[in-house]
């Protein structure tokens, strides 16, 4: 009887997590979808019978129709590039100097000790005041954000990174060495994998720090960019112009959101992830 | 087959400003070919002497020797496999047994082809692919002692490595060992807190006191080879079991 409940005809009962996890997902997705078009739709409905002054909100056909405007007339897809550019440098140069810089600690106790505080200092410098400065130093050109979404995000990489390195099991170093492995060994073989974790876990808010970043730098001062552009629609008070700037950057964000997840999946196949 | 001797060997550490012995005046051979156990209670230094023996950790006093040379300090010497399995989580367990050949220059696809039969032959088919985290406890230890024997050095330490299992595995875990060990014919050196492992696997049996450890006796074991779980139920294993047992409870009495 008890071994009928989990026969039927075509055999016994698998059980596969897998794809119960993908049925969740593709529902949760649909689910997502659905929460998505209902907000546009409100947000549509209510600046159509006046409850939300569109003056403010716009709307979202409103929206869709400045955007193709500033496609086909304007610069928005030039802006777009050069953001996503300078964001996407700087997040680059930014994680691989400071992850680089974390690991270094590895090899010297004296020396990431002198160093540490100071780390510690400039991560508390509020950056993002410093632009003022930096567009002075580095000119209203690209190069100044890069410097800035190098800035926000260099010291959250290397602190990130150091974390991984304090937290190498020296067993596994002791493991090695007693295989015959020289310090150069055990730092490529052990703390570089062991510290990946870690460096991964600053990648999701090190992206949108860097997007803060060469934004403000576009605020300040700027010929070109996202950010630009929307402090010159305020200007100007063309509020639909605006908001496509706020659709435009929320959507770049998600999109490098997403590719830093992707990164992430990349970087820790067969592995658990450090929340 | 090597030789392995241990001389006059004392480590101290300071503690609270006062210098403390944890292992005094350790002297033992480990002649070629020869399964020998360190048996002691928690504390006692054995894994402190492992560390002094694989060159990771410098005696206070006293020289290690491999066939008469004195290797002091020096690692790399000996196979040792640590207290706990320490396979790499992110390496499957093809690439944690052959990270030794890797530090050792021979390239990854060699490697891979030499540790593979190994692998297969000892109870490790159908995982190589697998990550660490896939596998029982018993199923690490022995990737563990792959790793080591891959390494290919005469002498081998091993720290309790049947400590986390239970007793099923264990005796299943302790045959196989039997078994790698005669196919190998390699001086192991093996740390254990049970009497029956100890009878079980050994040709001698070194006796730690507490700490400060020092040698407290050496027991010839003199049981037959092949053994086998008819062993454990012969005169002399009871014998040398009630011996030790004495052996060690007397350490355990406090002494004044
Ligand atoms: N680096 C160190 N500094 C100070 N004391 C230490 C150090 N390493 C080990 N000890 C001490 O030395 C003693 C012996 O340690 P060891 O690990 O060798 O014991 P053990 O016999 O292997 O014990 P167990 O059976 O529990 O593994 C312990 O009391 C430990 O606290
Ligand atoms: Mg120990």
């Amino acid at each position: 009887m008890a071994e009928k409940s989990v026969r039927d005809a075509s055999g016994p009962v698998i059980e596969d997590r897998d794809r119960e996890q993908a049925k969740i997902r593709r529902r949760a997705f649909v689910g997502q979808m659905i929460v998505g078009l209902l907000i546009i739709f409100l947000w549509e409905f209510l600046t159509w019978i006046g409850w939300l002054d569109s003056y403010y909100w716009s709307s979202p056909s409103t929206i869709v129709r400045t955007g193709w405007v500033a496609i086909t007339e304007g610069t928005l897809l030039q802006d777009l590039a050069y953001t996503s550019g300078a964001t996407i440098s700087g997040f680059i140069l930014g994680t691989v100097v400071g992850s680089a810089l974390g690991l270094s600690f590895w090899w010297s106790d004296l020396y990431s000790r002198i160093t540490e505080p100071y780390l510690i200092a400039f991560n508390a410098v509020p950056k993002l005041a410093l632009a003022p400065v930096l567009v002075i130093m580095f000119g209203i050109g690209f190069d100044s954000k890069v410097i800035l979404a190098f800035l926000m995000t260099v010291i959250v990489a290397s602190i990130a990174a150091y974390s991984g390195v304090k937290n190498v099991d020296r067993d596994l170093e002791k493991m090695l060495l007693s295989l015959g492995a020289k310090r150069h060994h055990v730092f490529f073989k052990v703390v570089i994998p062991s510290s990946v974790p870690w460096m991964v876990s600053s990648l999701k808010i090190n992206i949108s720090l860097a997007l803060a970043g060469t934004i403000v730098g576009e605020f300040i001062s700027s010929r070109q960019g996202i950010g630009r552009m929307i402090l010159y629609a305020g200007q100007i008070l063309n509020i639909d112009l605006v908001w496509v700037g706020v659709v435009v950057l929320s959507a770049l964000s998600i999109v490098m959101y997403l590719g830093t997840v992707w990164l992430e999946r990349l970087l820790m196949r067969g592995r658990t992830p450090k929340s | 087959m090597s030789e392995l001797s241990i001389e006059h060997c004392s480590k101290y550490y300071k503690k609270n400003g006062e210098p403390m012995c944890v292992l005094k005046e350790a002297d033992m051979v480990a002649r070629g070919g020869r399964f020998v156990s360190i048996i002691g209670p928690s504390g006692c230094g054995k894994s402190t002497l492992f560390n002094i023996i694989a060159g990771l950790s410098k005696p206070s006093e006293g020289r290690v020797r491999l066939d008469g040379r004195d290797i002091t300090g020096e690692s790399g010497h000996v196979g040792y496999m640590l207290q706990k399995d320490l396979l790499l989580p992110w390496r499957t367990i093809l690439d944690n047994v052959i990270i030794g050949l890797e530090i050792r220059g021979v390239p990854k696809k060699k490697a891979r082809e030499r540790a593979l039969p190994m692998l297969q032959k000892y109870g490790l088919k159908g995982f190589e692919q697998d990550h660490p985290d896939a596998l029982s406890g018993g199923m690490r230890q022995r990737a563990g002692l792959i790793r080591t024997l891959l390494d290919d050095k005469d002498v081998i330490l091993l720290d309790e490595p049947f400590g986390a299992l239970d007793a099923q595995t264990r005796l299943q875990m302790q045959n196989w060992l039997l078994q790698i060990w005669s196919d190998f014919q390699k001086t192991v050196l093996f740390v254990t807190h049970d009497i029956d492992e100890a009878i079980y696997l050994s040709d001698e049996i070194y006796v730690f006191t507490p700490r400060p450890g020092r040698i407290k006796a050496k027991i010839d074991v003199g049981l037959p080879r092949p053994r086998d779980e008819k062993t454990l139920m012969e005169d002399r294993f009871l014998h040398l079991k009630r011996e030790l047992l004495l052996m060690l409870r007397e350490e355990r009495e406090p002494s004044g």
